[in-house]
């Protein structure tokens, strides 16, 4: 028997449909795996083993009777911790919400349920989304599969690393500067950010919320595209979701992965590339870029003039952002609550609270966007950045009428050693240096694995405009049909 | 030594602003779905959104919009085509996000004004802004002396009205008031009221916080080319409250600058048992609200067509109603301003449209009923007798059928009963007694009963008939007409005045 965990969630999808294997196999089968290797890559912060087989049970009951599926139905998902679900520990990989288990579902966590997929439980993640590594979680780094002793990316490194350990087909990163498409370039997997507003963040435990926006993980643009149309849709209760269709993903990746590109022009953003970038990384990105041609792209260059400022930019609108989101978690109504002793005072009690269960990144963050909103620096810093941010969306504007897509790398480095960056903050923030863009613009964009360098995986990055997702998908699907796909990662292989 | 008010406006020239809060009384939240119906169960209004639980996201009332445009409106402000909300920030534990969203400088309704009269004079006071925001939830600290947070045992928080649409409307400052600066402030928050009752969109209730006021007051020194540093005065809870702590605070300001001392601008707290004014709790010296624009939320921009459709169909405002019922009735002015503070007029003109006479429908409304409503702490609206009714008791006191005194006693009935005014009169007797023979037996049992006073009145003591004719009265339970009473005891005394 082929192992379950091997195959994409397409091709489960159609063996569960089919009734070749049931749906609870097939969960069992990834719970068998996250037992086996999760020890070690430790992506999971909380396995739901139950929830997982009842969910799968259903399905199973569901083709039973006969009924209708929809296109993932029976396929496992690892879900990000930040994350809102219904009686299941959410915690945003902080020490001040342990324990928090919410009354109710995120809509994508509603929408993920309705459509018969089948939930493995929660993952690791940089405290409250803040990082590019995880290890500014609470709760211990996740490991990459690709090396033990390298970090999976950030902050959705949890879900990068189920996905890339074959713990899970799928997953649900958030992506509030990079931390879909930088997890997936680094694990060699496909994440994509859609478009600010297309999947709905009610149920997100906010981090910046001009910038968060869901996404999914998978091993092929395909997997990535079938879980993109289950979670994006306009929401009602959130008021920054887009009315309107959602982006046909799935067909524009099925359309890809024919191999032709003719007549799709496709600009290299000047901008995002030389020094600074690892040669490993641009080697692969110069190797995709021929690639792109040879499927008949019309390759241009294109300059984005202020992409430089986006980093300076994203770290004062995030953590000001920030600084407000994370008020709520004062110990008043929920999790943590620390010297309460009927001595100290209330303000006494939030002060500990939020010393005791914030972790060090995240209280500079909060201070960074404390002192960016207060009165006589506002203009200067957060009123400063916003007009970066229209001025980076000019760019996008401006190179999207001379080019259907923009290309770069996702990431400039490879994944680094645990414990490398960590105490270096802006060693930390660089990583980000070409997804910040587009988070700041709200415009789709997706990682693609690339190839390696020095067996590490490498991704490249496919930007499109606002709305126009499918662009991303058809260019990704395009490149992925025509290069090699990548080895398996090194755990894999040494622990089967 | 308290100076004397009179003394203060000779010498000192008070500014006044206001600043009214006003919940609206739409069916639910600014931003769920939770109900916003008073007194319930605590925390039994809530759900994620209004608790600030993590995730949760706020979804724009539009009928609170809506709402808020329509008040821009009457109060003859612009319309902005584009405003947004705002996170105010500050930590207090009634507050489930340690925000609130709230607008702030992109007001959607801005520079309108509202005219007031009073003693004759209009004044107008100009409107800065109305803008849209959240409650607060409502502590509720337990143990301690003073009932405040520092001291007391344990805290309860209630979040059902947290999150209850709040709408704060601002005037700009009013110089030039005078000695009328404590009526024309109460004059604006009653007009304001009557504006807010007609448009339908609050239940004003100040007793129970649906209209709160604080109150600006300075007064400038004399020659002064600027304004005088102002205080900001809370927990203004009536109208009566709003003039009162006015007059305190610019007598209290008055005596800080004759001894040549500064007033601190500061918020202070109305003390409605002593009517004087006390400094507040100094929280946090110069909080920074670090307000930025509420992310969560898309801008609000009504469309023209929108506004336009919302200005056709306003209501008649009360200013433009008294004008017109005063010219329908014919009153004075001054009984309009009485009848529209009484908020009767509707009541008053119902009556009249039903056959009442002006007068006497004016009289009912803001006599008798309105102390009936006094007594029962509710509107004279709301008092279960209609219009119609009191009309008929006017036609029957004026064709005699009743006296006014039987005409009361018909009224409480209806009040207790909600029978209809003949019902009320048939069933307990209470028509006048117009049988002569009968009242003709009663004065007789009467001076036979009262021989000494029959003697005094035969005497020429024409004035002690009275006790007579209260006896008869009395016989009659109150339903003889007193004057015919008297005219018979006269004659059967023979005794001619």
């Amino acid at each position: 028997m082929t192992d379950l965990t091997r195959r994409t969630a397409a091709e489960t999808a159609a063996a569960v449909a089919s009734g070749e294997v049931s749906a609870v196999e097939v969960a069992q089968a990834h719970l068998d795996r996250i037992a086996e290797v999760d020890g070690q890559v430790h992506a999971f912060l909380h396995v739901d083993t139950d929830g997982a087989l009842a969910a799968a049970k259903a399905v199973d009951e569901k083709i039973a009777a006969g009924e209708e599926l929809s296109p993932l139905a029976g396929v496992p998902l690892a879900m990000k911790d930040v994350v809102v679900t219904k009686g299941l520990p959410t915690t945003a990989g902080s020490k001040i919400h342990e324990g928090w288990r919410p009354p109710y579902d995120a809509t994508i966590t509603r929408r993920i349920k309705d459509a018969g997929i089948v939930m493995l439980g929660k993952t690791n993640m940089d405290e409250f989304a803040m990082g590019s590594s995880t290890e500014n979680s609470a709760y211990g780094p996740s490991h990459n599969p690709w090396d033990l002793g390298r970090i999976p990316g950030g902050s959705s490194g949890g879900s990068s690393a189920a996905v890339a350990a074959f713990e899970a087909p799928l997953s649900i990163g958030t992506d509030t500067g990079g931390s879909v498409r930088q997890p997936a370039a680094v694990t060699g997997i496909v994440g994509h950010k859609p478009t600010y507003g297309a999947v709905s963040r009610n149920g997100l435990i906010a981090f910046s919320s001009s910038l968060d926006q869901a996404g999914p993980f998978g091993r092929t643009v395909l997997d990535a595209a079938l879980l993109h149309e289950v979670i994006a849709g306009h929401d009602p209760a959130d008021s920054t979701s887009i009315r309107g269709p959602v982006a046909p993903v799935v067909a524009a990746a099925r359309e890809g992965a024919r191999g032709d590109l003719t007549g799709v022009r496709i600009g290299v953003v000047r901008e995002l590339g030389g020094e600074g970038y690892q040669p490993g990384v641009l080697a692969s990105f110069e190797a995709a870029v021929e690639t792109l041609r040879g499927l008949g792209a019309d390759i241009r260059e294109v300059s984005c003039p202020h992409f430089g400022y986006a980093l300076a930019a994203y770290y004062l609108i995030a953590p000001s952002e920030a600084s407000s989101n994370l008020a709520r978690f004062d110990g008043v109504r929920y999790g943590l609550r620390v010297g309460d002793d009927g001595v100290n005072s209330l303000e006494d009690v939030m002060s500990l609270t939020r010393e005791a269960g914030f972790g060090a990144e995240v209280k500079r963050r909060i201070m960074i966007g404390t002192y960016a909103l207060s009165s006589g620096y506002y203009e200067a810093y957060y009123g400063q950045a916003q007009k970066v941010r229209t001025l980076i969306s000019r760019d996008f504007a401006a190179a999207f009428e001379q080019v259907d897509v923009l290309v770069s790398p996702s990431s400039p480095f490879v994944a680094f050693g645990i414990g490398e960056r960590i105490d270096d903050p802006m060693a930390m923030y660089i990583n980000d240096l070409c997804t910040l863009p587009a988070s700041l613009a709200g415009t789709p964009a997706i990682s693609v694995p690339s190839g390696l360098s020095e067996g590490l995986p490498v991704g490249l990055q496919i930007m499109a405009p606002a709305l126009a997702d499918e662009r991303c998908y058809r260019v990704g699907a395009a490149f992925e049909a025509a290069v090699e796909p990548l080895v398996v990662p090194r755990l894999v292989g040494v622990t089967r | 030594m308290t100076l004397a008010y009179d003394d203060v406006v000779t010498r000192y020239e008070p500014v006044i602003g206001l600043e009214t809060h006003v919940e609206l009384g739409t069916v639910s939240k600014m931003f769920c779905g939770c109900s916003t119906e008073f007194g319930a169960e605590p925390n039994t209004h809530t759900c994620p959104v209004c608790l600030g639980l993590p995730g949760a996201l706020p979804v724009v009332n539009e009928v609170a919009i809506e709402s808020t445009i329509r008040i821009g409106l009457a109060l003859n402000c612009s319309i902005a085509p584009w405003s947004r909300f705002a996170r105010k920030n500050y930590f207090y534990p009634d507050m489930p996000k340690n925000y609130q969203i709230s607008q702030y400088d992109e007001p959607i309704c801005v520079d309108g004004y509202l005219d007031v009269d009073v003693e004759g004079t209009t004044y107008r006071v100009g409107i800065e802004r109305v803008h849209m925001e959240e409650d607060t939830g409502k502590n509720t600290h337990v143990g301690g002396a003073t009932g405040r947070i520092h001291g007391a045992e344990y805290s309860l928080v209630d979040f059902n009205r947290a999150g209850i649409p709040l709408i704060e409307i601002v005037t700009k400052p009013v110089p030039g008031t005078g000695a009328l600066a404590p009526d024309v402030a109460k004059a604006y928050v009653t007009e304001l009221r009557n504006i807010l009752r007609t448009l339908g969109v609050s239940d004003v209730r100040m007793e129970q916080g649906s209209l709160r006021c604080d109150v600006n007051t300075s007064l400038n020194a004399p020659g002064a080319t600027e304004w005088g540093t102002r205080t900001e005065t809370k927990n203004v809870n009536s109208l009566r409250s709003v003039e009162r702590a006015v007059r305190s605070e610019m007598i209290r300001q008055a005596a800080v600058l004759d001894a040549g001392e500064r007033v601190f601008q500061e918020t202070r707290h109305f003390n409605e048992s002593t009517g004087d004014t006390r400094p507040g709790r100094s929280k946090e010296e110069a909080t920074d609200y670090r307000y930025f624009p509420e992310p969560d939320l898309v801008p609000v921009a009504p469309d023209a067509a929108w506004i336009e459709r919302l200005r056709t169909g306003l209501p008649e405002l009360p200013a433009a109603r008294r004008v017109r019922l005063r010219d329908s009735l014919g009153v004075s002015a001054e009984d309009m301003q009485q009848m529209t503070n009484a908020g009767v007029v509707d009541l008053v003109a119902a009556t009249v449209e039903a056959g009442a006479a002006v007068g006497e429908a004016r009289n009912w409304w803001l006599g008798y009923l309105v102390q009936e409503a006094n007594s029962r702490e509710i509107e004279a609206a709301e008092l279960p007798i209609a219009p119609e009714q009191v009309a008929r008791l006017v036609v029957l006191v004026a064709d005699g059928t009743l006296s006014v005194a039987l005409a009361r006693q018909v009224v409480d009935g209806v009040l207790q009963t909600g029978a209809d005014v003949d019902a009320v009169i048939a069933e307990r007797g209470l028509q006048r007694v117009s049988d002569t023979a009968a009242l003709e037996k009663a004065a007789d049992e009467a001076i036979a009963a009262n021989p000494d006073v029959a003697d005094k009145v035969r005497g020429g003591k024409v004035p002690a008939v009275g006790a007579l004719v209260g006896a008869v009265m009395k016989a009659t339970r109150g339903q003889a007409d007193a004057a015919a009473v008297r005219a018979i005891l006269l004659d059967r005394l023979g005794v001619s005045e």
